[in-house]
């Protein structure tokens, strides 16, 4: 637009928009890690107010990365370490899908499950799983599967209570729908639950995603192994806090892999789901 | 039939005289808290009719219509659908709600073969996609057969729920206040278009509504409802000419028939 006089400029009403709003996410982001560098570098190499062994610097942790990455690409022990926790996780994340979605079917659709089994359900998510660590170990030794155990256990259960409300989610009319329609028991479960509930599973899922990873540490940590969560255990140990942070981030991928890979299984199999659907089931 | 006639009936010429949904002496009581949701409903409809059942909240509309769709046992009486008793869904019962309920997960013509997808199978489904992409066209969808239904508006997504109620030929038409939801310009339309479907197919209609003017202006007769007990008070046979237009909104006989109805339901709603 080109500045035409106006008269009466005063009398205009411009919207006035706040500076976060002109500026792009990813300056905000970047702007905001440079801050917290920034005061991060100022308070450990520059004045030495943090001891080194309890915060290192910036410097030193980015040193660090480069060394643990060079080591992950070129194939060293640390790749190995990886492998097993990747491989731990991806189990125990496997199991915990299969269980928690067998579990949360026997709940959301039948009145067995959800008079009979719901409540035991509900008393052992109450529990502080990560204390059942030990047992795990009693039952299963110090190799991958009492880790991979311990971390199922942690996980099913947000996929056991998201499987089931899932199941719950198609509306009255939909229900009745399928009815008028004489749709079997079955049939309205495939056709119509299952689909609906898709969107609640997921979100289980990414739960679970998360959760698979605590446990699967937990377990390396209080299990030993050759994981990745033995390495930080090891480094924690000789005081080499700079290789513990690098761990730590290079974990952190892990994690965020696994969570978007089931984002992204959502995106494709939920495909309605992206805008509001007047017409559709609302 | 050896049934008698329960009213004399000077309907629409449009219909014949033959019965095709028949209900006598029907009752329900829900016994949990003793409800009496209807008593004594005798009720035809003829091929050909359609018929609208107007009354307040309450007064059993709902219940009669899920106890004529078959999702609802009566306690008493005999439903006669076809010269077939009515024991659970049918497919020869087509049905329309106040909500489209459309898949989202399915095409606009995946859910219009919905009804006989669940009935025969999923080849059936594919034979019948033909004869969907009619209906869409006779409801002005051609062009939207292969959307999903997040892209359709309100009216729309409702003309598609009128297809799956067609598709499997019903032998009446079961709507549950179809356009409640939809704001008044594009319920006007859809009325319209619903009276031009029902003549194209032949179609035995009976409409649930709240809407007095909507009722009159597309029924061939009304039948009054008031609760405590859900009965029928009255029925009113519409002797407005077909086709009916919006225009007949205005006219006398339209005002003196829908105040003749709601003085017998305001009545009632002060006692």
């Amino acid at each position: 637009m080109t500045a035409t006089p106006d008269p009466n400029a005063d009398t205009v009403w411009v919207e006035h928009v706040a500076l976060i709003d002109r500026i792009p996410r990813w300056a905000a982001m970047l702007g905001l890690a440079l801050v917290v560098i920034g005061i991060w570098d100022l308070a450990t190499a520059r004045m030495g107010w943090v001891s080194p062994i309890i915060l290192p610097s910036p410097g030193e942790t980015f040193d660090d990365l480069l060394f643990v990455g060079k080591n992950l690409i070129t194939g060293g022990y640390m790749l190995g370490a990886l492998w097993t926790t990747t491989r731990t996780v991806l189990w125990a994340f496997v199991i915990a899908a299969g269980i928690g979605f067998s579990l949360g079917v026997l709940v959301g659709e039948t009145k067995f499950g959800e008079r009979a089994v719901m409540p035991y359900l509900v008393a052992i998510d109450t529990m502080p799983k990560i204390a059942f660590a030990p047992l795990f170990i009693a039952w299963l030794g110090f190799d991958i599967a009492s880790k991979v155990a311990l971390a199922a256990f942690i996980a099913t259960f947000p996929i056991i209570v998201s499987t089931a409300a899932g199941f719950h989610a198609a509306s009255e009319n939909e229900r009745m729908l399928f009815k008028a329609m004489g749709a079997s028991r079955w049939q309205t479960l495939v056709r119509l639950k299952l689909p609906t509930g898709l969107p609640y599973i997921f979100t289980g899922l990414k739960i679970a995603s998360v959760g698979v990873m605590a446990g699967v540490i937990t377990g390396e940590f209080l299990g030993g192994g050759k994981g990745f969560g033995a390495l930080i255990r090891e480094s924690a140990s000789m005081l080499d806090t700079p290789r513990v942070f690098s761990l730590i981030l290079y974990l952190s991928l892990l994690g965020l892999a696994l969570f978007f890979l089931v984002a992204w299984a959502q995106k494709r199999l939920v495909f309605w789901n992206k805008a509001d659907r007047p017409g559709g089931v609302g | 039939m050896s049934m008698a006639e329960p009213r004399p009936l000077t309907a629409s010429p449009a219909a014949v005289l033959r019965p095709v949904y028949q209900i006598e002496r029907l009752s329900k009581t829900y016994a949990r808290n003793l409800l009496t949701a209807l008593t004594d409903v005798n009720l035809t409809l003829h091929k050909g009719e359609f018929v609208s059942v107007v009354g307040s909240s309450g007064c059993g509309k709902s219940t009669l219509l899920k106890i004529m769709s078959g999702l609802l046992p009566p306690t008493t009486g005999r439903v006669v659908l076809e010269g077939k008793p009515v024991t659970g869904p049918r497919a020869d019962i087509g049905m329309m709600f106040q909500q489209a309920t459309l898949l989202p997960w399915k095409t606009t013509v995946e859910n219009i073969v919905l009804p006989i997808e669940i009935r025969q199978g999923r080849a059936a489904a594919k034979a019948a996609i033909p004869r969907a992409l009619d209906l869409l066209r006779l409801v002005g969808l051609g062009d939207f057969a292969h959307v999903y239904p997040g892209e359709l508006s309100g009216g729309m997504a409702q003309r598609a729920s009128i297809c799956r109620m067609l598709i499997a030929n019903p032998a009446v038409l079961l709507l549950d206040e179809p356009f409640s939801a939809l704001d008044e310009l594009t319920r006007d339309f859809m009325n319209m278009e619903l009276q031009r479907i029902c003549a194209e197919q032949h179609s035995t209609a009976f409409l649930v509504t709240h809407s007095l003017a909507e009722a009159v202006i597309l029924s061939d007769r009304i039948l009054v409802m008031k609760p405590r007990p859900g009965r029928i008070v009255e029925e009113i046979v519409i002797d407005l000419p077909r086709p009916r237009t919006l225009e007949m909104v205005n006219t006398p006989r339209f005002g003196q028939i829908v105040a003749h109805i709601r003085d017998l339901l305001g009545k009632e709603a002060f006692q």
